[in-house]
């Protein structure tokens, strides 16, 4: 569903090439080496990180030079997903409106999203009154009422302890299934990647490979991924 | 290959700066259709040319000298009161020009205290009036400024090198050339090139203290050839030679021009070791009471005359008071439509570039935009009823330097921070500025806000030009009972204007921080 026809990103002196095409419902992790581009691959994925190269399909429809904000895409990214300023309610309501006019149904649904994900009660505080865990529950809120059909983690829990860090992962499999999107997420551990990943995206050397099925791969790595994974 | 992200905000910049330009722009063409270049400047406007000079000279020169010690002093010695002090040292900015004369004459002038005083020991008295009043004026308005820049610089010293001095027991001629003189070689000519630039452009001193062939600003000059003799072709002329020298100037200076220190964080005191000796500390001690005198003792005597002239001022000083409210009012809101998204359009920008447009506020002095704006609305409409409004525009035009400077630093910040976040959200356009630019610079806005309505309530410039009797502003009105020799009421109407100065100013600078969480 999401299609990466000959993409090359390049920043400053660095390039990433990548051609592969992500199914539909999978959750994919996206390991590999510090500085090999797992960031810059999703960067390019949400519309941060332009292409050189290439072209970005998703359902079919070219969606290369699309704004960030027009895709169907629902990113999270490793730190500031949230305005300190605005209430959880509001940051969540940023998702399904930016401009925040929202009526009675769309602020039943922000309520519904903050009770799904355990903020239940909590929609008038703001981010620094609530714990990190709190906030990465808020973040994921919006994400639900985002509601979009791919959802990219750019390691949003790094910071959170080991526990905190596989209840959100948990959290966001759930999600995950009850909307139907396709997951992609940077991570470091391949705890992460046995505990919800159907596949991997292995990053290594200038080039992001094709996503193959997360067990076999754990188990036979290639060279590279065997030296990554030490 | 993907265009070029589009910024989330700072679209409509381009329309504000464009509004800027064109403000100051169409100025001149007033200036051209009258000035005739061909006569040539006369004796008088040479001397004018040479007094804004020397004037403006002397001030930076005496500022920065009498600056050094003082803010050597206050950067080396704990006391109860330094804090408070150095809030104080920020004053002058949102003192009215007019208020501070005012307290100039109690202690300096004929029967001032200091005449007074030298009169009753039998020393002969000293003139405040002429060129050593202006300048006088002048230093009490900038030393705080460069003692605030010198004073920055000071602190930007590590702490480690004055422990480092301490160690190795350097004495304090050692610790002058090794740590000290560097940082004064650094900061000094931006200070003091600052200051002439300020004082340059000086209207209300020169207006008050100062006069005559001998002691006339071009500004000043400016007002005379339009208000007195109705002069508009000397006016023009004068106007593009004060364009000229404190444009030019300001474009020379903006390479040495430091930040303006109008954050807070000077008080911060650090620890030091060194000059613990006997005539070392009484030295700091008689500097830091001899500045502390300089600063307070004019404000305190404002305070006292005012409240034994509140009850003498005629009624048409709440009436000017009223007027002076309204525009100071309309400024903030100019200010605000016109800084913000300017200030956006800028913090999208890659740093310097387009700042620049904010400083043609400084160049352009209010007398010479008031001039040419007047010819060019005189043939069309009767320029007198539009005297307050202009007087609000052009006053938010000379604060604009000052609030672009307040608010580019953070909303850069701002948008580094949540730039990825907005636009994954779509976030952009009015709905950022709603929900994300507005909500996060709120205390900045606050700030910029308080200083363009302390600045324009206390203006005595551009109105002067425009004004007749029923639309005059506060200041004006002030000027207008001082010349009448009507001290007692123009005392009150100058604790009144203060207290006006220094509540917007609290309010919105208060206001903005009010509920303001991180």
């Amino acid at each position: 569903m999401l299609r990466l026809e000959g993409v090359e990103i390049a920043q400053g002196g660095f390039l990433l090439r990548a051609d592969f095409e992500v199914v539909r419902g999978r959750r994919t992790a996206v390991i590999g080496p510090s500085g090999a581009g797992k960031s810059t691959l999703l960067g390019a994925i949400g519309g941060f990180t332009p292409l050189r190269e290439g072209r970005l399909l998703c359902d079919g429809r070219d969606i290369t030079d699309v704004a960030p904000g027009h895709r169907p895409i629902a990113m999270l990214f490793q730190d500031n997903n949230l305005f300190p300023h605005l209430s959880i309610a509001q940051n969540a309501g940023l998702g399904i409106r930016p401009d925040l006019k929202l009526g009675a149904e769309e602020r039943a649904r922000v309520a519904q999203a903050l009770s799904r994900v355990g903020l239940e009660g909590l929609d008038a505080r703001k981010p620094g009154a609530l714990s990190g865990g709190q906030q990465s529950r808020a973040a994921l809120a919006r994400v639900l009422v985002q509601d979009r059909p791919v959802i990219l983690l750019d390691e949003p829990f790094a910071a959170l302890g080991p526990a905190l860090r596989q209840d959100m992962l948990d959290l966001v499999q759930e999600l995950a299934t009850e909307t139907e999107a396709t997951l992609l997420m940077v991570t470091h551990d391949p705890a992460d990647v046995r505990r919800i990943a159907d596949d991997v995206i292995f990053v290594e050397g200038g080039r992001a490979a094709a996503p193959q099925p997360a067990q076999a791969l754990l188990e036979n790595p290639p060279p590279a991924l065997r030296a990554y994974l030490g | 290959m993907a265009p070029r992200a589009q910024p989330i905000i700072g679209t409509s910049g381009v329309a504000a700066g464009v509004f800027v330009v064109a403000a100051v722009l169409l100025s001149f063409v007033g200036l051209g259709l009258r000035a005739e270049v061909g006569r040539g400047l006369g004796p008088a406007e040479w001397a004018a040319i040479r007094f804004t000079v020397v004037q403006a000279a002397l001030s930076a020169l005496l500022s920065v000298v009498v600056a050094i010690p003082l803010a050597r002093a206050l950067a080396r010695r704990r006391f109860p009161g330094r804090g408070v002090l150095i809030t104080l040292l920020g004053a002058p900015f949102i003192l009215p020009v007019i208020v501070a004369v005012l307290g100039l004459l109690a202690v300096f002038g004929r029967t001032g205290w200091l005449n007074t005083g030298l009169g009753a020991v039998g020393l002969p008295t000293l003139s405040i009036y002429g060129l050593h009043g202006v300048v006088l004026a002048h230093v009490f308005f900038n030393l705080p400024l460069a003692t605030r820049l010198l004073l920055q610089g000071w602190q930007s010293i590590p702490a480690e090198r004055f422990r480092l001095a301490a160690q190795l027991n350097l004495p304090p001629r050692m610790i002058f050339r090794t740590l000290e003189w560097p940082l004064l070689k650094q900061v000094v000519p931006g200070a003091a090139a600052l200051v002439f630039v300020i004082c340059l452009t000086s209207f209300a001193v020169a207006l008050t203290l100062g006069g005559g062939p001998r002691a006339t600003t071009i500004e000043l000059a400016i007002y005379q050839a339009f208000r007195f003799d109705f002069d508009l072709a000397r006016a023009s002329l004068l106007s593009l030679i004060q364009l000229g020298l404190a444009g030019g100037a300001a474009l020379v200076a903006l390479w040495v021009i430091p930040n303006f220190p109008l954050s807070a964080g000077l008080d911060r005191g650090l620890r030091r070791w060194d000059a613990r000796g006997g005539w070392q500390a009484w030295g700091d001690a008689v500097v830091i009471a001899l500045g502390s005198a300089f600063l307070l003792l004019p404000l305190f005597a404002i305070l006292l005359a005012g409240l034994q002239g509140l009850p003498l001022m005629p009624a048409v000083v709440w009436k000017t008071a009223g007027n002076s409210l309204w525009v100071a009012l309309l400024s903030i809101c100019v200010l605000l439509v016109i800084a913000l998204p300017m200030a956006g359009w800028i913090s999208t920008r890659r740093r310097g570039s387009a700042e620049a447009i904010g400083l043609v506020g400084l160049s352009a002095s209010p007398l010479m935009i008031g001039t040419g704006w007047f010819i060019l609305i005189n043939p069309i409409a009767d320029p007198v009823p539009l005297a307050l409004p202009v007087t609000a525009l052009i006053n938010a035009l000379m604060a604009l330097p000052f609030a672009l400077r307040i608010l580019v630093p953070p909303m850069r910040d701002v948008l580094a921070t949540y730039d990825r976040l907005s636009r994954s959200l779509g976030l952009q356009g009015w709905a950022a500025w709603r929900w994300l630019v507005l909500p996060r610079l709120r205390a900045q806005i606050g700030f910029a806000a308080g200083l363009t309505g302390a600045l324009s309530v206390g203006d005595l410039g551009v109105i002067a030009l425009f004004a007749d009797p029923d639309r005059a502003t506060l200041p004006l009105q002030m000027y207008r009972l001082m010349g009448a020799y009507r001290t007692e009421a123009a005392a009150g109407a100058a604790l009144l204007l203060l207290a006006m100065a220094l509540s917007l100013f609290w309010l919105c600078d208060k206001g903005g921080r009010w509920h303001a969480e991180a």
